[in-house]
């Protein structure tokens, strides 16, 4: 006897201009008792949707067409909404993507933990405490006896995702459903999240669903893995089957992505071009008021020095707070160092992006993380690279025009998408024309701010690819930031790694994890989640990590 | 493949009833304001009836004031001073107000601080109160009240347009134009304003109302537009005196002042998508 049953479920929605949609597409699929499933697939897939198709609940404008969904002999689908209500936390419950927008920022977190058994009066309020601190204490979680007199804003991310699990687990559900709990994390945070819920499903006999777009990081914690794709079923299995003898073309374009070539230095371009081509020296920057010595009331850099040659690549990697970022914000002039000096080519660049000159800021680039902020929603495609084009070459008529095609052509858009608004555009393919964008000023060094952080696994790897070819083209270097070793490690000749804004130390991207010396930079590497079952626990067997992860 | 033709429904452009009923209203009183007192049934000024405070008839379609002039034509030839000055007024203080705000948000610092003051400063005089103070100083004229409307009414644009330039202000298409180096002027024209337009204009048309109800209270006190010519506003203090006798004259401006500051708030509440959307 399943615990859930999903039968040939059919999904609608109406967009806003009136057009029907169909979400999800005929999707069966079961849950025993005490098994872990999960659904993997891109943005769009539908397998958020399918997740929340278990608690009855649909999105706003989405509706059940066909099929059933059946939890612990109930048909979500056709019961009403008090016998919904009634299944929800107790038989079914939800642990959200992003925990600090699941909890009430003005009521302290144990109150908010008991919610689900005060609401189901489940036990009386001091059997529920007394409960929720055992959760906290299985969960991990430092000070269970204490921190759920603290208020969300008093923990720390991967702290606030564990007690949305705590909230979950007060009511004892059959079925949890983890809706990407660890995306927002940090590589070390989601270690400890990862291993908390495993332990907890584990111990407690729960089933789960886990949503998740990252291949490695399910296979760390599912039994099953069902991959989606456009609101259908494309292949499923055991963990093990999936990642070693995947057979639908999708899921091995998944298991690709995840590995992608690393970079083949050319060590004879390298004689050819050489020079440093932006070196940055001593920089000290913050944010907030400034104090009496010229100092800003949070500094996020501490004397920060790096230098990229010309032809070659460098990756910054941090986690978040690490001043990655605002290493990249100094270099292009946008936030003015307290001290220290950036230079581009040998010479030194003025601090304010108002004082440096037009050929300067021509030959220094930015692209950002976010391709859809990134793009003015009012401009056409074609207004939004031809800027640069007016602006740095005073290009007209048709020169434009021909420059326009030309670089739609170098990101592999095609021409017509000049007249396009970024609104009608993929994640993608924003991302592509902001990379075009930053061509069109014919640029020596582009700043790439974890530009491939929001898009899809495969998307994002296609994007790399184009990258490398331009750098080959077009004879660029680029500094890219990025918090997945993955993504860097394919891209970049040298590796630097920061810490609470401080170079920990540069390393060549051959061959990362022998030439580590920090103790945090071994601990960051390790904690990258690989393409195999046993990883989690064996790392977690590891008395060497384990003695990093409590040092941290 | 079909052949689309881009309709105004394609397009985003389709109004619902509701606004396409208030479009043509204002479109009424716009196109009086314009032909008024070559349409007017009577010479405004002249005294036509000899009863006064006269009913609705075949020849004075609104009844006649408290001279016996016909109300129909001084209603007409009013549009022109209502809806002029106002339009006047509003284009003044919205340019201004918005003007100001993007730069405000776009330079930030000092340049920020001292306009907001200042404008803060301004907003805090009571706006009928500064009417009379400046009308009985300089004395009362057309110039004068679009003066003083568009000076009243500048800090509320200024406001609403800096809270929209703000959020505007850090999307990182405005950081990736100042990382390239552009000027002010092109940060505010190009990035900044089409995508704040759609608020705006609804904000424009809501004060456009207000400029509306308060030029005619100031004519209603004795302030705005001065006899002989009279603005709607002005016709309801003279015939004031009719309100006992239930007579259409101090009605009549009444009505043409609430259909039209009605209709310019369901216009704006029911702009077509295509403006609607730049708002969200």
């Amino acid at each position: 006897m399943n615990l859930a049953e999903i039968r040939d479920l059919h999904l609608g929605a109406v967009t806003d201009s009136g057009r029907k949609v169909e979400i999800i597409k005929g999707v069966s699929l079961d849950i025993a008792p005490g098994e872990i499933v999960a659904l993997i697939g891109e943005s769009g897939s539908g397998k958020t949707t399918i997740a929340l198709s278990l608690m009855g609940h649909v999105r706003q404008g989405c509706h059940f067409e066909s099929g059933s969904v059946t939890v612990d002999g109930t048909d979500m689908v056709t019961a009403n909404e008090t016998a919904r209500a009634r299944m929800r936390g107790t038989t079914v419950a939800y642990v959200p993507q992003s925990a600090a927008a699941g909890f009430n920022p003005a009521k302290k977190l144990m109150d908010q933990v008991v919610e689900v058994a005060k609401i189901h009066s489940l036990m009386p309020l001091d059997q529920a405490r007394a409960k929720a601190v055992d959760i906290f204490r299985a969960l991990a979680l430092p000070d269970p006896e204490n921190i759920g007199d603290r208020y969300p804003h008093q923990v720390s991310g991967g702290q606030l995702q564990r007690l949305a699990a705590a909230m979950a687990l007060i009511g004892d559900p059959k079925l949890v459903i983890f809706d990407e709990p660890t995306t927002a994390l940090d590589v070390t945070t989601q270690i400890e999240v990862l291993r908390a819920f495993k332990s907890v499903m584990k111990n407690g006999g729960m089933a789960g669903v886990y949503v998740s777009h990252d291949l490695a990081v399910v296979a760390q914690i599912a039994d099953r893995i069902i991959v989606l794709k456009g609101g259908e079923i494309q292949e499923q299995g055991s963990a093990t089957q999936i990642l070693e003898a995947a057979g639908h073309p999708y899921t091995r374009s998944l298991l690709s992505a995840f590995k992608p070539d690393a970079r083949v230095a050319r060590a004879q371009d390298v004689d050819q071009l050489g020079g440093i081509v932006l070196a940055a020296d001593q920089i000290t920057a913050g944010y907030g008021p400034v104090d009496r010595h010229g100092r800003p009331h949070k500094i996020a850099l501490h004397q920060v020095s790096c230098n990229l040659e010309r032809g070659r690549n460098l990756g910054v990697i941090g986690e978040s707070g690490s001043g990655k970022s605002t290493l990249a914000r100094c270099m292009a002039g946008l936030l003015p160092p307290v001290s220290g000096t950036v230079s581009l080519g040998g010479n030194d660049l003025a601090p304010q992006v108002q004082r440096r000159s037009k050929e300067e800021l021509r030959r220094l680039q930015i692209v950002f993380q976010l391709a859809d902020t990134a793009l003015n929603p009012a401009q056409s495609i074609g207004d939004s690279i031809g800027r640069p084009l007016r602006f740095y070459h005073c290009m007209k008529g048709g020169a434009y025009d021909a420059r326009i095609a030309e670089l739609l052509d170098m990101v592999r858009l095609p021409g017509a998408m000049r007249h396009r608004l970024p609104g009608e555009l993929s994640g993608g393919q924003k991302q592509r024309v902001n990379l075009a964008r930053a061509l069109a000023a014919n640029p020596e060094v582009i700043l790439c701010d974890e530009i491939t952080s929001a898009l899809d696994t495969v998307v994002a790897a296609a994007v790399i690819d184009l990258l490398k070819e331009l750098q080959r083209d077009l004879n660029l270097s680029y500094v890219f930031i990025s918090h997945d070793l993955s993504t860097v490690e394919a891209i970049c000749d040298d590796v630097m790694v920061m810490h609470h804004g401080r170079v920990v130390e540069t390393l060549p991207a051959a061959g990362l994890h022998q030439a580590a010396r920090d103790p945090y930079s071994k601990l960051l590497f390790a904690s990258v989640p690989k393409l195999d079952i046993g990883w989690l626990d064996r790392l977690t067997q590891d008395p060497d990590f384990t003695a990093a992860m409590a040092a941290r | 493949m079909a052949i689309v033709f881009p309709t105004p429904r394609r397009l985003g452009w389709r109004l619902n009833p509701v606004g396409l009923v208030a479009a043509c209203v204002i479109a009424f009183w716009a196109v009086i304001a314009v032909i008024g007192p070559w349409i007017t049934p009577h010479p405004p000024g002249e005294i036509v009836d000899y009863d006064f405070f006269g009913p609705l008839s075949a020849q004075f379609p609104m009844g006649t004031d408290y001279l016996g002039r016909d109300m129909l034509s001084r209603v007409f030839s009013g549009a022109r001073y209502s809806v002029g000055i106002s339009l006047a007024a509003v284009m003044i203080a919205c340019t201004a107000g918005i003007v100001l705000g993007m730069s405000a948000a776009v330079i930030g610092g000092m340049t920020d601080t001292i306009i907001s003051r200042l404008l803060d400063a301004i907003s805090s005089i009571p706006s009928k109160l500064f009417g009379l103070v400046v009308v009985a100083a300089i004395g009362s004229s057309i110039p004068v009240l679009i003066a003083v409307l568009a000076v009243v009414y500048t800090p509320g644009s200024y406001r609403f347009a800096r809270a929209l330039a703000v959020n505007v202000a850090t999307m990182d298409y405005v950081t990736v134009a100042r990382a390239r180096g552009e000027a002010t002027i092109y940060l505010i024209r190009a990035e900044i304003l089409p995508n704040i337009l759609g608020p705006v204009l609804a904000d424009m048309g809501l004060r456009f109302v207000f400029v509306v109800l308060l030029l005619s209270g100031l004519s209603f006190l004795g302030l705005g537009v001065q006899p002989p010519n009279a603005d709607w506003g002005s016709l309801v203090r003279e015939n004031m005196g009719g309100l006992s006798f239930g007579a259409p004259a101090v009605i009549m401006p009444s009505v043409a002042i609430a259909t039209l500051t009605i209709s310019v708030n369901l216009l704006i509440d029911n702009l077509p998508t295509r403006i609607r959307d730049r708002s969200e």
